[in-house]
């Protein structure tokens, strides 16, 4: 399988990076959030951003999904420079965002929210009901390995722990074939077994041959599931390892030597 | 034992069919010669359409969320628009065309002032409920017009007519409204993306639905019904008067409320607003043939509305 999707891939662009910054800047009036990032994320990989607050992870993120332009520097998703003006069309090219508290909408079902906005109907508008169903069943058991019994399809999403909405987020952006999928602080404010679901649903990206950026400002919460982490400071990017080059010590202590003198090492 | 929980909206459809039916049940053991004789629910279905109709249609702004004070005036308003046309053209096609366009339109303003300027609903309809009535006590000159050229008209028999002799048909275009909102509420796209944006309107958009473009559909939904109402109430007494459509305010929204649509949005029951909107139009009938007197009537409306709604209540805050 993963043969034939690597086929495919060929046959349509050649590309050895899915997303690719090059010497992106970003400005709002005089201050300069974003000095001259370069910055990417290959296929089938998950990349952690890591940054304290006003590091610049969030605009960096917005001018990815295109809700800020950038005022200097090319971006490039699959090859292709592109330039993006909406969230839309950030999400038609395959670039999709989680955030924690505007994932789903509490009171509805979970099939119902597996599909808003992407409604499965006919020339009328009618709903397909039964198959939205089956296929947030099938979802929920095979992909994204929901076993309890308590929840269903017409369970309503209120009564899914934090780390469950995020997992059932993350499964419909992989149902809608994003590319990327972009987690903002998906473990903020969730107990230790609910950022390790998130961890495990984070992990299923990959396994489904996609990619993901993972931002938090705790890289405790990352480190077992990222594969590369760049560290953002003060507009810049300070560092970028991949996890097989660093131990978990060794990047709590460049974190903190970063934090005292400024410099990642 | 695994027994799957009931999902809150079938437990409020089940109690508001409970209530309905002991309700009902209660009339007929108070006179059972009334309840037992076709007449009273002849003269239901000729009276109740007006306020259901409205009541439904009101239910969608009611699960974005939001409010809708103006349709009495909307309806009275299109409904002078509907007698003029008709008076001055004689075309019954064309009264209707241009009363339906000018509650749409009226609707469309509420959007403007609620989606666009960003008036909470709630302010925003009680501006346009006076704009409209004071428009149509303008227009009118408080004279009434009258329609009993319409009554050769085939669509006067369509709008009003008894079908058979017996069945009134605005009893037809209710059950029509009814079932044409159930399944656009919890069948269609549209509906879908009414729960969503009441629910969580930032999710909503996050998912790519127009949120302003749900709400101004909404609005320009009511206005289309009233306008409708407008001309089924018009039609029903072949008179177009301009304090009309002034009783139906609350009785439309106790309907809602009493179905156990919730006022906080992201949930909605049609059948709920139907059954709501039965019981409502059939108490007073019934409080007076049990031999009450009329001094009862508010006073049992208010019962109802706030035992039932506070039996929803208490039903939403069992499940969190």
């Amino acid at each position: 399988m993963s043969d034939s999707a690597a086929v495919t891939d060929k046959q349509t662009t050649e590309y050895d990076k899915l997303l690719e910054m090059r010497d992106v800047h970003k400005s709002f009036g005089h201050v300069n959030v974003l000095q001259g990032i370069n910055f990417h994320v290959n296929k089938c990989e998950i990349v952690a951003l890591v940054g304290d607050n006003g590091a610049g992870k969030s605009t960096l993120i917005k001018t990815i999904t295109g809700v800020h332009r950038p005022n200097k520097g090319e971006i490039y998703f699959k090859g292709k420079r592109i330039t993006i003006h909406s969230v839309a069309q950030s999400r038609a090219l395959g670039i999709e965002t989680v955030y924690q508290e505007r994932a789903l909408a509490d009171q509805q079902s979970m099939w119902r929210n597996m599909f808003a906005g992407r409604e499965i109907t006919n020339k009328l508008g009618i709903i397909n009901v039964k198959k939205e169903k089956l296929e947030t069943e099938r979802l929920l058991r095979d992909s994204m390995g929901f076993t309890s019994k308590a929840i269903t399809v017409d369970s309503q999403v209120m009564f899914l722990s934090g780390g469950e909405k995020q997992g059932v987020a993350i499964g419909r952006a992989l149902y809608f074939d994003a590319e990327l999928i972009i987690l903002d602080e998906p473990t903020m404010g969730l107990s230790l077994s609910e950022t390790k679901k998130v961890l495990d649903f984070t992990r299923s990206i990959k396994d489904h041959g996609k990619s993901a950026i993972f931002i938090s400002h705790n890289f405790y919460h990352i480190y077992p599931a990222a594969d590369r982490f760049v560290i953002l400071d003060r507009g810049k990017i300070a560092g970028d390892v991949r996890k097989s080059e660093i131990t978990q010590d060794d990047l709590v202590q460049k974190m903190e030597n970063l934090a005292r003198t400024g410099v990642f090492e | 034992m695994l027994k799957k929980p009931m999902r809150l909206e079938h437990k409020l459809d089940l109690s508001i069919l409970i209530v309905f039916f002991s309700v009902f049940i209660l009339f007929f053991i108070a006179n059972p010669g009334v309840f037992s004789r076709f007449d009273i629910y002849y003269s239901f279905m000729s009276t109740i359409p007006f306020i259901a109709i409205l009541a439904l249609s009101v239910t969608l702004v009611v699960v974005l969320g939001m409010m809708d004070l103006s349709f009495p005036s909307v309806l009275a308003f299109s409904a002078w628009v509907f007698g003029t046309v008709f008076t001055n053209t004689g075309s019954m096609l064309l009264a209707v065309i241009c009363c339906i366009a000018v509650g749409t339109a009226c609707g469309f303003v509420n959007s403007i002032l609620v989606v666009r300027i960003g008036v909470p609903s709630l302010v925003a309809t009680i501006g346009s409920m006076f704009f409209w009535r004071g428009a149509v006590n303008m227009v009118a000159r408080g004279r009434g017009i009258s329609l009993v050229g319409a009554m050769d008209t085939f669509l006067f028999r369509a709008f009003v007519g008894r079908i058979g002799g017996v069945i009134p048909a605005q009893f037809l275009w209710m059950i029509a409204a009814a079932l044409f909102f159930g399944v656009l509420l919890k069948r269609h796209r549209f509906g879908s993306h009414l729960l969503f944006v009441g629910d969580n309107e930032q999710s909503a958009a996050m998912m790519g639905i127009n949120v302003k473009r749900v709400k101004t559909i909404a609005f320009m939904q009511v206005g289309a019904c009233a306008a409708f109402v407008g001309i089924l109430s018009t039609l029903e007494v072949t008179y177009f008067w301009p304090s009309q459509g002034q009783g139906y305010l609350m009785s439309a929204l106790a309907a809602v409320f009493v179905g156990g649509t919730s006022v906080f949005g992201g949930m909605g029951t049609i059948l709920g607003t139907f059954l709501g909107a039965l019981l409502i139009g059939s108490l007073e009938a019934g409080i007076i043939s049990s031999g009450l007197s009329g001094f009862w009537i508010q006073f049992i409306y208010g019962l109802l509305i706030m035992v039932s709604v506070s039996t929803y209540a208490t039903m939403m805050k069992k499940r969190g």
